[in-house]
């Protein structure tokens, strides 16, 4: 086998855990809140410019910058609901989702306004571990173990405590929960801020890997979205296994032909389910 | 009749605005018309609760087939404009036809056609060895003609931006008008009720949709000839699918000067932060239009026109607005 294309499926595998953190994430706050967050990946970036700001800018320890990361961007998660979805949590869904897409042009034009448009990084290089020929960017690695010590611990706290029980029966029936004695508003609130630390635990391990700049949300942004509806919407296996399969084709494709050419492959790939398995790979 | 004077007279005003006016505003105009044309083409489906974001694609085909045949093979614009109106009418048949068989709706609609207009956007970057890329693409100019559909006076096209935005409102009320208006209202209040009733729900949404697809790539196509710049970021992908709609839902999507008043209102508002602040403030117009965004849909989820009519006529509370 090529060694190349080796090299693409394990990069490609360790690109599927980040992406399956976030879609995790945006997954949960569907599930419980049925609200699509548009802005979700630009919360990721606010992550990284906080952790950016904390640890090049003010020389805070790494893993303390990286920790008020997570706090900051749970914190946003739970003002998203308390001032924009909470007051229009009985309208019609779509007007949620274009409420969080006016977030988004918020905190992109915000983000420049404090930073302009240079792309930053924090000036750490990890090293490379050469396996044979196959090289792997340590970066990536602790990035996929990271996110799935999230998803394993998120499911754990799910399937263990009574509020991660609450969580999964208000995806199930929100309107019975309230009769079983359990808080809806501050299930959501919860529920929120989950959402906003996962989407800071990532930022955490992206701000290794990549740049930021306003619009970096931009480059996985879509992405999300797909593989989160490619795996039905607010079913988290299904987006823990759609997150694999477009990583796949992405770094595939990708090492065929050329990056765009892979993304469009991957959306029109989306498209084509989409009409085949309306509400996920994994629903029958 | 008081109306129809008062109509008059609104045209004649607009039609004599360049003589008098200073070709900077000329060039506003032209914009406000052109994207008031688009975001008037989005709403005739969006007010429906068929919210695409996957405009962008069909404005950024519309866009980039004549610009694309004119500089390679020499085709006149007037061949080439029908000819991407018709790429994206067919695109929207294609999209549209299976998203409203299989019952793709709500959420799982504007998704997949925001997929869409990602893979528009994606495609002409990825073809950049014939659109230029991300650096974008420049037709071939040749001054002052007819035939080639280029005029660096700016009188010629207000003259094209106006019509084009007085087709695009005849457009909206004629189905406004129509029979497939109650239709549509009743699909959007409930499809299994309507197709109960006898109307052929994928039939009238697809209609609709081609309809609003192919305005739309008509709107892109006279906007690439009048700016004769095309970029992939500016004329298609996410963030022109966004701006479609935000403009519609900040005017006000259910009436039919509703998505004009948005052109309006956030084109002033870009402009004027940008020669009240300058260049050292970027970010500012978009920062504030998206705490603009987010206030509106929370308190006027009708927009700015549909606000102004409920606080007239408080009795007419209804789903959608009368017409004028």
């Amino acid at each position: 086998m090529d060694i190349y294309l080796l090299e693409a499926i394990i990069n490609g595998i360790l690109l599927g855990g980040v992406l399956a953190l976030l879609a995790l994430g945006l997954n949960l706050i569907f599930g419980v809140i049925d609200v699509v967050w548009i802005a979700y990946a630009d919360l990721v970036m606010c992550g990284m410019y906080v952790i950016y700001c904390l640890y090049a800018l003010l020389g805070w320890p790494l893993l303390l910058a990286c920790a008020a990361g997570i706090v900051f961007v749970a914190a946003m998660g739970v003002l998203v609901h308390l001032l924009i979805i909470a007051p229009i949590l009985g309208s019609a869904p779509i007007n949620q989702l274009l409420a969080t897409g006016g977030l988004l042009f918020f905190l992109q034009s915000f983000a420049t306004l404090l930073f302009g448009t240079d792309f930053r990084n924090l000036g750490i290089r990890l090293p490379i571990i050469e396996l044979g020929d196959i090289y792997i960017s340590t970066a990536r690695l602790l990035a996929f173990a990271m996110a799935l010590v999230g998803a394993v611990a998120l499911y754990f706290f799910l399937k263990r405590t009574f509020i991660g029980t609450a969580i999964r029966a208000i995806a199930q029936d929100r309107d019975i929960v309230g009769l079983m004695g359990v808080d809806q508003q501050r299930i959501y609130l919860v529920t929120s801020a989950i959402g906003g630390a996962l989407a800071g635990l990532a930022a955490c391990l992206l701000s290794l890997q990549y740049d930021v700049h306003p619009y970096v949300g931009n480059t996985f942004g879509p992405l999300l979205f797909m593989i989160c509806v490619l795996g039905g919407l607010g079913d988290m296996i299904g987006g823990f296994v759609a997150a694999f399969i477009i990583s796949q084709i992405i770094s595939i494709v990708g090492y065929y032909t050329n990056t765009e050419l892979s993304y469009v492959l991957a959306f029109v790939f989306f498209i084509a389910l989409m009409f085949v398995r309306p509400r996920g790979i994994l629903v029958r | 009749m008081a109306r129809y004077a008062a109509s008059a007279l609104c045209l004649a005003v607009l039609l004599s605005a360049p003589v008098f006016l200073p070709p900077y505003f000329v060039h506003l105009l032209i914009q406000v018309l052109l994207w008031g044309f688009i975001y008037t083409a989005w709403s005739l489906m969006g007010r429906f609760g068929l919210v695409s974001l996957g405009h962008g694609a069909f404005m950024g085909v519309g866009a980039y087939v004549p610009a694309l045949l004119w500089n390679y093979y020499g085709i006149v614009p007037w061949a080439g404009i029908p000819l991407g109106v018709l790429m994206s009418a067919v695109l929207a048949i294609v999209i549209g036809y299976p998203c409203f068989r299989f019952r793709v709706v709500g959420h799982y609609f504007a998704l997949v056609t925001l997929a869409l207009s990602q893979v528009v956007m994606l495609s002409v970057v990825a073809a950049r060895d014939i659109t230029g890329g991300s650096l974008g693409f420049t037709p071939k100019a040749v001054g002052h003609s007819w035939y080639a559909l280029q005029f660096p006076e700016k009188g010629y096209f207000y003259c094209i931006a106006l019509v084009l935005w007085l087709v695009g409102l005849f457009v909206w009320r004629w189905i406004d008008r129509s029979i497939s208006r109650e239709a549509l209202d009743a699909i959007s209040e409930d499809e299994d009720a309507a197709a109960a009733i006898g109307i052929d729900v994928i039939r009238e949404k697809l209609r609709v949709t081609v309809i609003s697809a192919s305005l739309t790539a008509l709107g892109g196509a006279i906007y690439g000839q009048y700016i004769m710049y095309l970029n992939p970021e500016t004329v298609s992908g996410i963030a022109v699918s966004l701006q479609i709609v935000f403009a519609a839902i900040v005017g006000g999507m259910y009436t039919m000067l509703g998505p004009t008043v948005g052109s309006l209102l956030t084109l002033s508002l870009n402009e004027g932060l940008r020669v009240g602040f300058g260049t050292n403030f970027i970010g500012a117009a978009n920062t504030i239009y998206g705490i603009l965004l987010i206030l509106c849909i929370i308190f006027m989820p009708r927009g700015i026109v549909g606000a102004l009519l409920n606080m007239k006529m408080p009795r007419s509370r209804t789903k959608t607005a009368p017409a004028e």
